[in-house]
Formats: C-alpha cells, sequence, structure tokens
C-alpha cells in the first residue's frame, strides 16, 4: 500500500495512474467507464476491513501463507560469499505467487457484480491461478493462451480445463502473451456488462498496476517480518526475476523505502544484443502498448517486436510501468539473463536444495550465482522463488536434448 | 485546411441533405502502390471523407478483417513516415476530400507527437482517430492537435452517457464517431433503434456532426443508418474485398482495384437514398 511520507519511492501512482511518466489509461473508450468502476471499487475495498480480512484469510487458509522465507544453504555453501534466502512462492496453491492476485481480483469482481471472468496466460501460472479462483468462486472462466505457449506449456493447459475453464488458443501476431493480452481486451471491449479482466501482472491501465501489486504486496510484507525475525534486520539485496513485473513488485515494494539494494533481472533470452530476447528495460524504449506507457522492444516505427524467452511467463516485449519509473529513477536496479544461464540455474538448484524452480524463477537464481560468490558471508540476499518447475520439466528436457 | 476540410465537407453534405460515405482502408494493403491507386479512386467511387488505417501490429480494438490487414502493410514494410507520403501523393489531386488518419498511439508517440503533427499537416491530413486514446489522455495528443487545427476525432460508444459526453467532447472536433457496438471492427451486426436513441441523446447535449460505424456493411444497411446520422463508416467490408482479391504473397489480382470501388459506388448509392426526416 502507498506511503504517507512525502518522500517516498512507495507514493505512486498519482490519481491518472503516472508513475513518473509512466502508466496511464491508454485503452479503448468503450472500456473507460469500466475502468473508472474497477478503480472506484478498488478504492473502497482497500479501506474495508471486511475485503482485507476475507482476502487474508483466503491466503491463509486456501493459498497457504505464509509461506516460508527459506535459508537455502547449500546454495549458500556452493557458492561460498552472500547468505541466501528464498522466499517460497513455489509453496502456494497452485505453485506460483499468482494466486496471491487472482484472489484479490476474484473479489473485486464479486463486489462488482460481474459473472464472467477473462484472463490471460504466458505461462499458463496465471491462467491456473484464474481457473482456480473461478472454481473455487463457481465464476465461467475464459483463459487466452498463445498458441505457441499451449504448445510448450501442456501440463497447464489440462490443468486449466480440468478446473472448468475455457482455453481459447491466440493464432494472432506472435502467438504468445501480448497476443494473448489483445486477445483478452477484445474479449472485455464485447463483453463490458457481466465480464471482469483478472490481469496477470503489474501492467495495463490503470488501476491494474497499483492493485496487482498491492495484492502481491504480500510477499515482502511477510518476507520483511520473517527475515526480522531470523536475522533481527532487513536483508542487504533483494532479487526477482521480471515478466510484467508482479512477483517483483510484491517483494520489493514494502522494502523502497529502506537501505536496500534491490536487482531484478530479465530475461535475455538469446541475449540482449540478439533480436531474441524479452529484455524490455535493458533494451526496449518508452512506448504505449496495452493500457499503460512502458519500456517496450519494438522498432523504430513503434510495431511491437515478438519477445523470445526459454520461458513462457518472460516471454513479454513490456514491462509493468511501476517497473520503468523505479527503472528511471535508479532505485531498482535491472539486469539480463540469458537462456543459458537461466537452463544452469533450474540445473543447480533442483540438485543443491531439491527444490524444482519455474524456470522465470531460475533467471533470479542465475543472478544469485553471479552476485552470491562477489559478496561477504554477511551479505543478506533475499530471492523470490516465484514458482515451482513441473511445468517446465517438457522444455528444460527439450532443451538438454533428453526425450521424456 | 485539415479541421476546415472536414468541417467544409459536413457543411456541403448538410445543403446536399443526406449523411456522408466514410470508407476506411488500411494504408499500404495489400502493398503500397496498390494501396494509393485505391486511395486515388475513392473519391470518385462516392467516399466523401477517408478513413486511412495506419498499420500496428497489436490492434486490440480490430476484428480479425483489419488485424490481417495492419499485417498485410507491416510485412510489406509499410511505415508511418510512408502512410504520410500516400496522402501527399493523393492530395496532388485533391484538395477537398477530408482524410482522417485511424489508428494506435505508440507509432505517433515513437515518431515524437509535435514533430507528427507538423508532418502530418504538410501531408494533407485533416484529422486523426486514436483507439487508445480516450479523453482521460487528451493531453498526450488532443490538445497539441487542437493548438495547430488538426482534427481529432473522439469516439462515443454504448457504454458512453451524457456526463461523461461532455468529457469526450472537451477536446473533440471534426465530428463525433459514434460506435455502434460494445465490440471490436468487424464484427457484430449493430441495431438501428439503441444506435439512433444514443444519438438523440447526445444531440441534446452537442450539435457537433455524428457518424456512426462498427459492423455496418452493406449498402442497405448504410442506407439505414444514414437516415439518422451524419456519415456512416465502412471499414471491415472493404478490407474483406482486398483480402479475397489477393493470392497467399499478398500480391493484388487485376480485379481488386475496380472491385473495391465498384462496391464504394454500391455502399455511396446507400447514403444518397436513404430516406431522411430533413
Ligand atoms: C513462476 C513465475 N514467475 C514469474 C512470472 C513472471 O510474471 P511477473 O513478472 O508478473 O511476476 C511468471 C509468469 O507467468 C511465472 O509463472
Amino acid at each position: 500500500m502507498a506511503s504517507n511520507k512525502i518522500n517516498s519511492f512507495r507514493n505512486g501512482p498519482d490519481e491518472d495512474g503516472h508513475f513518473g511518466i509512466f502508466g496511464g489509461r491508454y485503452v479503448a473508450e468503450t472500456l473507460m467507464p469500466l475502468i473508472h468502476d474497477v478503480e472506484k471499487t478498488y478504492n473502497e475495498a482497500k479501506n474495508d476491513p471486511a475485503f482485507k480480512q476475507e482476502f487474508h484469510e483466503l491466503l491463509k487458509e486456501y493459498v497457504g501463507r505464509p509461506n516460508p522465507l527459506y535459508h537455502a544453504k547449500r546454495m549458500t555453501e556452493h557458492l561460498g560469499g552472500a547468505k541466501i534466502y528464498f522466499k517460497r512462492e513455489e509453496l502456494n496453491h497452485t505453485g506460483a505467487h499468482k494466486i496471491n492476485n487472482c484472489v484479490g481480483q476474484i473479489l473485486l469482481a464479486r463486489r462488482m457484480g460481474k459473472t464472467r471472468i477473462i484472463a490471460e496466460t504466458g505461462a499458463g501460472q496465471h491462467g491456473v491461478a484464474t481457473a482456480t479462483v473461478c472454481a473455487l468462486f463457481g465464476m465461467p472462466c475464459v483463459v487466452y493462451m498463445g498458441a505457441k505457449d499451449i504448445e510448450r506449456q501442456k501440463p497447464n493447459v489440462f490443468r486449466m480445463k480440468l478446473l472448468g475453464a475455457e482455453v481459447i488458443p491466440v493464432t494472432s501476431g506472435s502467438e504468445s502473451l501480448k497476443d494473448s493480452m489483445n486477445e483478452a481486451l477484445r474479449d472485455w471491449v464485447s463483453n463490458v456488462e457481466d465480464t471482469f479482466y483478472i490481469i496477470g501482472t503489474a501492467a495495463g491501465p490503470h488501476p491494474y498496476p497499483e492493485l496487482v501489486r498491492d495484492f502481491q504486496c504480500v510477499i515482502g510484507d511477510e518476507a520483511r517480518e520473517q527475515i526480522l525475525e531470523k536475522e533481527g534486520r532487513l536483508p542487504d539485496s533483494l532479487v526477482a526475476c521480471v515478466g510484467g513485473g508482479s512477483n517483483a513488485i510484491g517483494l520489493f515494494h514494502p522494502f523502497l523505502d529502506d537501505d536496500v539494494n534491490i536487482v531484478a533481472v530479465e530475461a535475455a533470452g538469446f541475449g540482449v544484443n540478439t533480436d531474441k530476447h524479452a529484455a524490455s528495460l535493458s533494451g526496449g524504449a518508452p512506448g504505449v502498448l496495452h493500457g499503460n506507457r512502458t519500456f517496450l522492444l519494438m522498432d523504430d516505427d513503434g510495431q511491437i517486436f515478438e519477445a523470445h524467452s526459454i520461458s513462457a511467463g518472460l516471454d513479454y516485449p513490456g514491462i509493468g510501468p511501476e517497473h520503468s519509473h523505479l527503472h528511471d529513477i535508479g532505485r531498482v536496479k535491472y539486469v539480463p539473463i540469458d537462456d543459458k544461464e537461466a537452463l544452469e540455474a533450474f540445473q543447480l538448484c533442483t540438485k543443491l536444495e531439491g527444490i524444482i524452480p519455474a524456470l522465470e524463477s531460475a533467471h533470479a537464481i542465475a543472478h544469485v550465482m553471479k552476485m552470491a560468490p562477489t559478496l561477504p558471508e554477511d551479505h543478506i540476499i533475499v530471492m523470490g522463488l516465484s514458482g515451482r518447475g513441473d511445468k517446465d520439466i517438457f522444455t528444460v528436457a527439450d532443451a538438454l536434448g533428453e526425450e521424456i | 485546411m485539415a479541421l476546415d476540410r472536414i468541417e467544409k465537407r459536413f457543411e456541403k453534405l448538410k445543403t446536399e441533405k443526406r449523411a456522408g460515405l466514410v470508407t476506411f482502408v488500411t494504408a499500404g494493403d495489400p502493398d503500397l502502390g496498390t494501396s494509393l491507386e485505391i486511395l486515388k479512386g475513392l473519391p470518385g467511387a462516392g467516399a466523401d471523407i477517408i478513413e486511412l488505417g495506419m498499420p500496428f501490429s497489436d490492434p486490440m480494438a480490430d476484428g480479425p478483417a483489419i488485424q490481417e490487414a495492419s499485417i498485410r502493410a507491416l510485412k510489406g514494410k509499410m511505415t508511418l513516415a510512408k502512410t504520410l507520403e500516400m496522402v501527399r501523393l493523393f492530395r496532388q489531386d485533391d484538395q477537398v476530400t477530408p482524410i482522417i488518419l485511424m489508428g494506435y498511439y505508440n507509432p505517433i508517440y515513437v515518431y515524437g507527437v509535435d514533430k507528427f503533427l507538423y508532418d502530418a499537416l504538410s501531408a494533407g491530413i485533416d484529422g486523426l482517430i486514436i483507439v487508445d486514446l480516450p479523453p482521460e489522455e487528451d493531453t498526450e495528443l488532443a490538445i497539441p492537435a487542437k493548438k495547430v487545427n488538426m482534427g481529432m476525432i473522439h469516439l462515443a460508444t454504448p457504454t458512453t452517457n451524457e456526463k461523461r459526453l461532455n468529457i469526450i467532447l472537451r477536446n473533440g472536433s471534426g465530428f463525433l464517431y459514434y460506435v455502434t457496438i460494445a465490440g471490436i471492427t468487424g464484427t457484430a451486426k449493430p441495431d438501428l433503434t439503441p444506435v439512433k436513441n444514443a444519438l438523440d441523446k447526445f444531440r441534446a447535449v452537442s450539435d457537433i456532426p455524428m457518424a456512426v460505424g462498427f459492423g455496418i456493411k452493406t449498402p442497405k444497411n448504410v442506407a439505414r443508418f444514414a437516415e439518422f446520422s451524419d456519415a456512416v463508416v465502412v471499414g471491415s467490408a472493404i478490407v474483406d474485398i482486398i483480402k479475397n482479391n489477393i493470392d497467399e504473397q499478398n500480391v493484388a489480382n487485376s480485379e481488386l482495384i475496380g472491385r473495391v470501388l465498384s462496391f464504394v459506388d454500391e455502399l455511396s448509392d446507400g447514403v444518397k437514398s436513404a430516406k431522411r426526416e430533413d
């Protein structure tokens, strides 16, 4: 939640949804009254104790929070430097941080009297989380998913179907996350009366970047309490991967005003100097897409590129607007990790800790592997382990040339 | 010129006691040369106002027909600069038909708003419809456009009430584009009565000309909507003809231009034959 302090990094967005020059509400006129309704409903809900109580009760009883802040001893020893903690979002029900946000948004949908839910998904984690809360609340659910992603995330596609969701393959454009978002927006414009769009990351038109962040802040709020309990002090560094940026902003936001070094990891695909990556801050420029101004991967004519990452959940040519702002003002450092480094991290974490991380989270691990050895033993790193990697085993087997 | 050209056109339509025909094609679809020939032929075929789509990689308010048109144009290496150049060539022969660019904000933002307005005005463009710039974002383009007399056509939709209409019209000019359905282009067919009721309601608030569009596809349809609106927009139905007259490499057959223009001719009979109360 926003801070009352004047000189706080936690005050955004302003009333028009801007974080510095980023954010805003760049959507079709048909959606604007609805977007205002979402904002009004959210502003009421966040000050309503009953709403907060229901949200936190569901997180506790259904999602299984709080999840542990785990001291990764074997990784720490192996890397020989900083002390590494994992914030274990992968232990949540459905296996990733995405469910935190879905619980919050479906409560908003119900509050607005909406009866049908739509979502976009890349890795399928957000799709599964959305389908899950829809099952729980007995609402019909339509998930848009790129045809390419359906192919590489088959287990999640089947999970969604089992949960009762309709998964619609998106064959337009690059057949991945950005196109699924286009398709979800097209659905929403056509069904404004009864439909609520559960956006899966801290992006989109205002108020989504704000509300998704607020729902995900449970990650950082818990981590803060847990590290104080375990170490009696705040961590020195935070690390998380960014696709649209929801798990990262959720971990970071409660620490923005503290003396903590914060690093976010973008997917560099084949490398930021190639045309096959998803690192919008390292390799992009400001533009307007999907309802907000933010850094985008695009050509000189403003045409959006297809992103590439081995991890479907990071395969997006944009990033949430608050991250663009935090990058602009230098509060958070954004670094690239390529497919190969992520694959190595995936394997190392699995072998040393017995935790199979999501390929998305493996990007964060890869950066921790780079930084930990250069740091003293009393340097504490808290890393967001955003999801579990069961969904990725086919992709990884394929990349390693193994048949399963 | 610019906004003046749009206003003059609506004055002319008023004296002719009829609604105007607004035709939409995407610039560079299926290729620049063919697209320019279509553009040049439109006024003769009966288009009163031309909407020219600026291709964009992510047209999230468009249905399949116009999405594919964008993709075809981009495959042919169409750019915003080339779209402006097309209009400049069109203006060598036609100084009276208003041209409105329609599309999404990002290509303009990346081009640079001030430079874009300057270049668009000198190319002979009269107005802009930018789908993802609602009035909440008027400072981006609508207000700079106003300063240089570029028309900024705002959209109203079935979700617009009178209060919101006033917000929409604050920096809107040229005409109001009433989107007949809550939806994307080229899909659902609109019903007449709710559209007529909406325009009646809006006319009590403003006397700006009111165009209707989305889902209007046939001359007969055009005639019905032309009974009570100031202009009728047809897009996807024209774009479909382009799609049906190209091969797998997006190369136009020799009939394409003629077929597009004769369809526009039929649509224009629609606006001319409409029975109007005035
Ligand atoms: C496990 C996991 N981590 C991270 C992400 C990236 O999303 P975000 O940047 O919003 O956290 C995804 C997206 O699908 C994911 O599934």
